[in-house]
């Protein structure tokens, strides 16, 4: 895209022929007529952003799930420790809850023994390095009451540690190891913290941000 | 009392019986396993990191790799996320050929299984049996797009080629063909006391453990839980098909074995009634932006591939390329439970278990 843009922008400047003023004229009404465009989409888009909010949209079906699932969170375990709650349009609403980093410990437990909740089966766990803070998000499925969610920590850069939900749900082991292994986050409680995909004496963990390959041509 | 010392034994990574780079580390006491230790990473390839710097198109070839077995529905489930996330529309046309090619595929993945498995435990003339007849699905797949293995074929907002005429018949001769080669392997092996006697009982495990170990695919209903993602969250147009999952009872090799082969069966009529409802004519590419850029947000699609829940989680930041490319392969999820089934068990039970497992290394590295 950028590639095209220099190209517009340089034609009027590599042309060849000043003294065609015909060719001259018509291509200054073009670069009018593009800036017109451009001015006017970036209006609609910007009263399509001011408008949106006014026009009341029907609360999604599933928003008393994530009502539910926050409130239970507070009172089972601390009222701190639901940082955000909401639901992920472009997800089919799926419930997200930011949990507190410290709480994380005890909403992993709730989530999993809560009889209301039971969500036993822990389906992804990812790590997003977001440059200004690491995240950890558990997407979670419940095998009995069919109901799912994401769950989300986030941490620090530095000294990122997150947790260990391996005593909660098995399957987080070679997950949070992976996690480890290529972005640095550390899972205290974790039972077997190793590298798992790069080589043991690997120097640094190559899905940061700001990671450099020792020899960038490979 | 015969006293053993004790013996550390390294097992691949070359090893026939390891389905490619696989490795694990044995602690031995004679004949029985005390401890194992699978050592993963010899085809790391980094595809998550490779993806950052590219656009969604071009993360397609990637996918064909993960999981090389089964690509079509690692296709899927990347263009899928693709599309939920840009709310696009996929053509009649094209989702149904998404979904006969997802079925062959399964179909394909199972035969590979199959024959390799047995194998491993010691019969040769069934992996022949097998690849003669993957070889025709393989074929259908050459015609339709050009390759054998790694196939390229999906795109966001549809397919790349529509059915060369001709092979939608060539597709519905092969359904009849395939339900009576499937007699042939039950009479020929289904039912064989040597072969019974090894898998009978092995690497056992119940439903609370499957859970617990994430497993998906037949791995978790072996053990009678009833989870098939193309049925509990249906996506593409499973809804509109009428087919069983197939359950266990005992959580064994001898389940895992009879699920398979029950898969491919309601593959078959899967595709059956896919043959019959196939729509005439239309387009096989809906309407697409140039570029695509999924809004910024995240989102998490799950499929069902041969082998379990395939998940791809996507951060976008608004951009021709992922933020954040995550794929949740079932092949490294359902591997963990290795160490934990083989202690107790002998060298022997090692490859029968690993085997009935299901695992392509590609996936398990990625």
């Amino acid at each position: 895209m950028s590639e095209e843009q220099g190209k517009d922008g340089e034609k009027p400047v590599v042309r060849e022929a000043p003294a065609d003023a015909e060719r001259e004229a018509k291509l200054k009404a073009a670069a009018e007529a593009r800036a017109a465009r451009a001015a006017a989409k970036e209006k609609t888009e910007s009263e399509a952003g001011e408008a949106a909010p006014e026009v009341a949209k029907p609360p999604s079906p599933r928003q008393p799930e994530l009502d539910r699932l926050a409130a239970l969170i507070k009172s089972e375990v601390s009222e701190s420790a639901v940082e955000d709650a909401y639901l992920n349009e472009l997800n089919g609403d799926m419930p997200v809850i930011i949990i507190n980093n410290s709480y994380w410990r005890e909403v992993s437990r709730l989530l999993k023994e809560h009889g209301e909740l039971q969500f036993n089966y822990l389906r992804n766990v990812s790590g997003v390095d977001y440059e200004t803070h690491m995240e950890v998000v558990y997407h979670l499925y419940s095998l009995s009451t069919k109901r799912e969610a994401a769950f989300k920590v986030k941490t620090e850069r530095d000294a990122a540690a997150v947790f260990s939900a391996t005593p909660v749900w098995a399957t987080a082991n070679w997950n949070e190891r992976e996690i480890y292994d290529l972005l640095g986050i550390d899972f205290p409680g974790h039972p077997d913290m190793r590298r798992i995909m790069m080589p043991d004496d690997w120097v640094g963990h190559p899905l940061r941000k700001d990671y450099e390959p020792i020899d960038p041509e490979v | 009392m015969i006293r053993t010392e004790e013996l550390l034994l390294n097992v691949g990574p070359q090893h026939p019986s390891t389905h490619g780079v696989f490795r694990i580390i044995v602690k031995l006491d004679g004949e029985v396993i005390t401890e194992a230790t699978p050592v993963m990473g010899y085809l790391h390839r980094g595809t998550e990191k490779i993806a950052e710097s590219l656009n969604f198109t071009q993360i397609i070839p990637y996918t064909d790799r993960m999981d090389y077995v089964s690509a079509m529905t690692n296709n899927y489930v990347l263009v899928h996320a693709v599309e939920t996330m840009m709310g696009l529309e996929v053509p009649q046309r094209a989702e149904y050929l998404r979904l006969v090619v997802m079925e062959l595929q399964r179909v394909a993945s199972h035969l590979v299984w199959w024959g390799t498995y047995l194998l491993d435990i010691g019969a040769m003339s069934p992996f022949l049996y097998a690849f003669r007849d993957r070889e025709m699905i393989i074929d259908l797949f050459n015609e339709l797009c050009g390759a054998r293995l790694t196939y390229n074929y999906m795109r966001v907002g549809g397919v790349k080629w529509d059915a060369p005429p001709g092979w939608l018949d060539k597709v519905r001769a092969f359904i009849p063909y395939m339900e009576n080669k499937l007699m042939e392997y039950d009479k020929l092996v289904s039912g064989n006391e040597i072969f019974l006697a090894r898998i009978k009982g092995v690497g056992a495990y119940d439903a609370k453990t499957a859970i617990d170990y994430g497993l998906t695919g037949a791995n978790l209903r072996c053990t009678g839980v009833d989870f098939d993602i193309r049925k509990a969250e249906p996506y593409s147009l499973y809804s509109k098909f009428d087919f069983d999952v197939p359950l266990g009872k005992t959580g064994d090799c001898h389940d895992r074995y009879r699920i398979r082969l029950e898969e491919i069966r309601q593959s078959l009529r899967i595709l059956k009634q896919a043959m019959e409802q196939f729509p005439e004519g239309g387009d096989t590419m809906g309407k697409v932006p140039r570029v695509l850029r999924p809004p910024a947000g995240e989102v998490y699609v799950r499929i069902e591939s041969p082998r379990g829940e395939i998940g791809c989680h996507i951060v976008s930041k608004g951009k021709a390329e992922p933020y954040r490319l995550k794929f949740r392969r079932p092949s490294f999820v359902n591997l963990q439970i290795l160490p934990k089934l083989l202690v107790g068990e002998t060298m022997t039970n090692l490859i029968t278990i690993l085997g009935g497992i299901d695992i392509v290394v590609g996936e398990v590295d990625c």
